[in-house]
């Protein structure tokens, strides 16, 4: 009969999968392998990445002539460079490089690679591009700013005087990188600079070279022979896996050894297994909450302080994001200079009430709220609904696409918004530039910074944002953006609500994963599994 | 009779056109009302205002809509799809990269779904009410109502974590990466045309799964149609009169019953199976597959608008060669269209 006939051939093919199970039950020796969310790189050219897995990515290709180390990130020491100087006037400074160093391709790092790398980023103006021209860089100037004056030394001038840590910390971003002229330049088409090649290739003289990207499947790095520094592993591979819980399964079952994106539930079923440890580093990125301007009642002094005792910060972080954020209140995130840990805010919807009533909304008044619709800011915008409700006032929440939701803020569409601020380099003129700063809030101004983007604009602290970054010693510099940071916690528009934690879930015999507040500065080499 | 035939060619080559140009013309005004700004997907939200504009007039956005949509289409027949912002590489070659993988996983899955879900549907219809047809319609409905992320993560952790006997998410161990040199892009035949035969099973292991959730997908849809128009034929009156003339159950069942199914049926397989090859992003997500259907969707939400075009594309030409394939294979099997 062939019924039966085709019952028996189905249970034949049911055994002939045995034999298919992985024949490595753990990942090659020499081969550090990771999980992790990587469909957020646009290109792998240092001087246009500008995402976080991209740059985590360029920083372990590419040096800068500066940087800092993760163990004391507000010092800034050299990279390539072996001794620097700036000129009284604040407007010169003169680098001289380290001898005896070499590229990936075994070409000699010269001052004139510096000089190319550097005119390159300023004259291809792509995204990061902004973090050097703001000190007066351009595509226009740059062959006279940026000179290479012998084999060694290169003498950049910047067109203001402003604080030379703050320029030093520039260098030392993502956007900094010094490439192997020699080998973009002969990888260019036309007047493209090479970005076209270097978008998917490497040319640095980091601890690794880049051996392929694959967008939205794999990274593959290895280990970079000219380096001097010892680098543990010869490849690091990195897989993307959208899902957390795949990742769990992967380190589980010992083909990865560290997973990077695992959500808080993930997180706890680790917590009891030995097998396993979980890495947790601040970093610099803080999720915050802004009110539109523009917004007859959300204008109003009071009503702004009452929405910010509405807020139940400290259960938000308990039952949300236990393991992933800290309470945190202010703009600069802490372990920069001049970071605040004051925390002035906390649920009260007595007070709040109260605020509210003196603003002459008792009954309190119907906002908008947008939001990226993924977790966490899901369930934190459910928190936020639940505790203004309290106090009288209805939020309606709004989630949408991410970028969808940056859209409407650029365009001062929203009421009220919830995002994501991660600082673009390690200064504090980053976040303060970004959630003080507003000269022009009119609707074509050219800087649209967050606190354009609320129409909210204080013409002192524009000033005193302006002075703090041209200030230079250090130590006042810190005083000054503590006192921007009270005032800005008192009367701003924004409520800040938590700082972000990295975490890094590998197996026990993993360890030596250098992470640091920014994406710039995660470095593989010195991982080791035993 | 031939002219009938030329004409029906003829309309092919009118209307083949006709509906990708305005497949293109709908996904090319879905992006451009779509309220996220293409150029912020690109340089981010923190650029400065001259690298926008410079992007915004790169894009070609400062043009009227037509004009956008005319050189579109004017650089697409000349092969020239545009460069995707999310990969940085040619939409082309992207799609040859993705395309491929979901092919690979769609057939394979399909292979089984028709394998088992045809025998199982008929088998269920003869002996329909009894305990075997209670079976297979329960394990159909499963299949059909289970959301089919929820039989992969299951599938993972059942087959990957606990019994170890497939490997994890991933189209290949990274061992083997790079190994194989891509031709088709489908891992199994690549590898088996260069003799790489460790290459070979580990590809075989890593796609058993996506693959088996997604045939037990088809299968369960697959299944169910058949056992539908198999009780409509063998209520039949011809199959009473073969019966009565003796004929053997196997020759009463696959010969006449089923024979007369098979053009419906083959609707049905070629259904089920264009809906994989459009790739299904929730399995391609959970099984770490890089196929179109991830690419599709990563692309939407990042607004990137020459990736959409390009997959939305392929997707609309496997619709249409799948149709016109099951009106050819109609003209094989049905000696009535002949």
């Amino acid at each position: 009969m062939i019924r039966r006939r085709t019952f028996a051939s189905s249970l034949l093919a049911a055994p002939a999968i045995w034999p298919l199970r992985d024949a490595l039950a753990q990942t090659p020796r020499d081969t550090l392998v990771m999980a992790a969310q990587l469909d957020d790189i646009i290109s792998l050219d240092p001087h246009e990445s500008f995402e976080f897995k991209g740059n985590e990515t360029t920083t372990n290709i590419y040096e800068k002539l500066l940087t800092t180390h993760n163990t004391a990130p507000d010092k800034i020491v050299g990279e390539l460079a072996e001794s620097w100087e700036v000129s009284s006037d604040s407007l010169t400074h003169t680098f001289r490089l380290k001898t005896g160093r070499k590229f990936a391709s075994g070409n000699p790092i010269t001052a004139k690679d510096a000089e190319y790398s550097l005119r390159r980023a300023v004259t291809l103006n792509k995204t990061p591009a902004f973090i050097l021209t703001q000190f007066g860089l351009n595509a226009q100037n740059a062959t006279q700013m940026i000179r290479a004056t012998d084999e060694r030394t290169v003498v950049i001038t910047i067109g203001e005087p402003i604080s030379p840590s703050f320029f030093h910390y520039c260098l030392s971003a993502n956007v900094g990188a010094i490439v192997d002229s020699k080998i973009v330049e002969a990888n260019k088409q036309g007047d493209d600079w090479g970005n076209g090649w270097l978008k998917t290739h490497s040319a640095g003289s980091g601890p690794y070279t880049l051996r392929a990207w694959r967008a939205s499947e794999t990274v593959t790095l290895e280990a970079n022979p000219h380096y001097p520094g010892k680098v543990q592993n010869r490849r690091v591979v990195t897989r993307h896996v959208a899902e957390p819980a795949s990742q769990l399964l992967l380190l589980q079952r010992g083909d990865v050894d560290i997973a990077r994106n695992l959500g808080p539930d993930q997180l706890k079923s680790l917590a009891s297994d030995s097998a396993y440890k979980v890495q947790r580093s601040r970093k610099a990125a803080v999720i915050y909450m802004c009110m539109n301007q523009r917004h007859p009642e959300l204008a109003k002094p009071k009503v702004r302080e009452a929405l910010k005792f509405a807020i139940d910060y400290d259960a938000i972080q308990r039952n949300i994001v236990s393991t992933t954020y800290d309470v945190h209140q202010a703009f600069l995130p802490l372990g920069f200079l001049g970071a605040i840990d004051d925390k002035p805010f906390r649920f009260d919807p007595a007070r709040a009430k109260a605020l509210l009533a003196e603003a002459g909304l008792p009954n309190g008044f119907t906002v908008t709220l947008d939001y990226s619709h993924i977790q966490p800011w899901a369930d934190i915008a459910q928190a936020i609904q639940a505790t203004f409700a309290q106090v009288g006032v209805k939020l309606t929440l709004q989630p949408g696409e991410q970028r969808q939701v940056i859209t409407r803020m650029r365009a001062r569409q929203h009421e009220m918004l919830m995002l994501y601020w991660s600082p673009d380099y390690m200064d504090p003129h980053s976040n303060t530039e970004a959630f003080v700063s507003n000269p022009d809030n009119s609707d074509n101004a050219r800087a649209k910074t967050l606190a354009w983007r609320n129409s909210w604009s204080v013409p002192e602290l524009n000033a005193k944002v302006a002075a703090a970054v041209r200030e230079r010693d250090a130590e006042k510099r810190a005083e000054m953006y503590i006192e921007l940071q009270r005032e800005h916690q008192r009367s701003s528009p924004f409520m800040i609500l938590l700082q972000a934690i990295e975490v890094a879930a590998m197996r026990a015999s993993v360890s030596g994963l250098d992470i640091g507040p920014i994406n710039d500065r995660i470095y593989y080499r010195e991982t080791t599994k035993t | 009779m031939r002219r009938t035939r030329l004409a029906s060619f003829g309309g092919w080559l009118v209307t083949l056109p006709l509906t990708l140009l305005g497949l293109l013309l709908v996904t090319f005004l879905i992006g451009r009302v779509m309220p996220i700004d293409p150029v912020i997907a690109i340089v981010g939200d923190q650029a400065s205002a001259d690298v926008y504009e410079r992007v915004r007039l790169e894009l070609g956005l400062d043009r009227p809509l037509y004009e956008q949509f005319f050189r579109y289409c004017t650089a697409i027949l000349s092969g020239n799809f545009g460069r995707s912002v999310m990969t940085s590489r040619p939409v082309l070659e992207d799609i040859t990269r993705f395309f491929p993988a979901t092919l690979e996983l769609a057939t394979i899955a399909t292979i089984l779904g028709v394998a088992a879900g045809i025998p199982a549907g008929v088998l269920a219809a003869v002996r329909q009410g009894g305990k075997i047809d209670q079976a297979i319609r329960f394990l159909t409905l499963i299949g059909h109502s289970v959301p089919v992320f929820v039989l992969g993560l299951v599938g993972l952790l059942v087959f990957y974590a606990k019994l170890h006997l497939v490997p994890g998410p991933g189209r290949i161990n990274v061992a083997f990466d790079d190994i194989v040199t891509p031709v088709t892009g489908m891992l199994l035949i690549d590898s088996a045309m260069q003799g790489e035969w460790e290459v070979f099973r580990d590809a075989v292991g890593h796609i058993l799964l996506p693959a088996g959730v997604l045939a037990y997908f088809s299968l369960a849809y697959i299944a169910r149609m058949t056992r539908a128009f198999m009780l409509e034929q063998l209520r039949q009156e011809y199959i009473t009169t073969a019966r009565v003339k003796g004929m053997s159950e196997a020759r009463v069942v696959w010969r006449h019953a089923f024979g007369n199914i098979t053009v419906p049926l083959i609707t049905v397989i070629a259904l089920s199976y264009a809906g994989l090859l459009e790739g299904s992003v929730l399995t391609e997500t959970i099984f770490s597959w890089p196929g179109l259907g991830q690419y599709l969707t990563v692309s939407l939400l990042n607004a990137d608008m020459n990736a959409v075009l390009g997959a939305t594309l392929v997707v609309g030409a496997v619709y249409l060669g799948l149709n016109l394939a099951c009106d050819l294979i109609y003209r094989v099997v049905d000696p009535r269209t002949r």
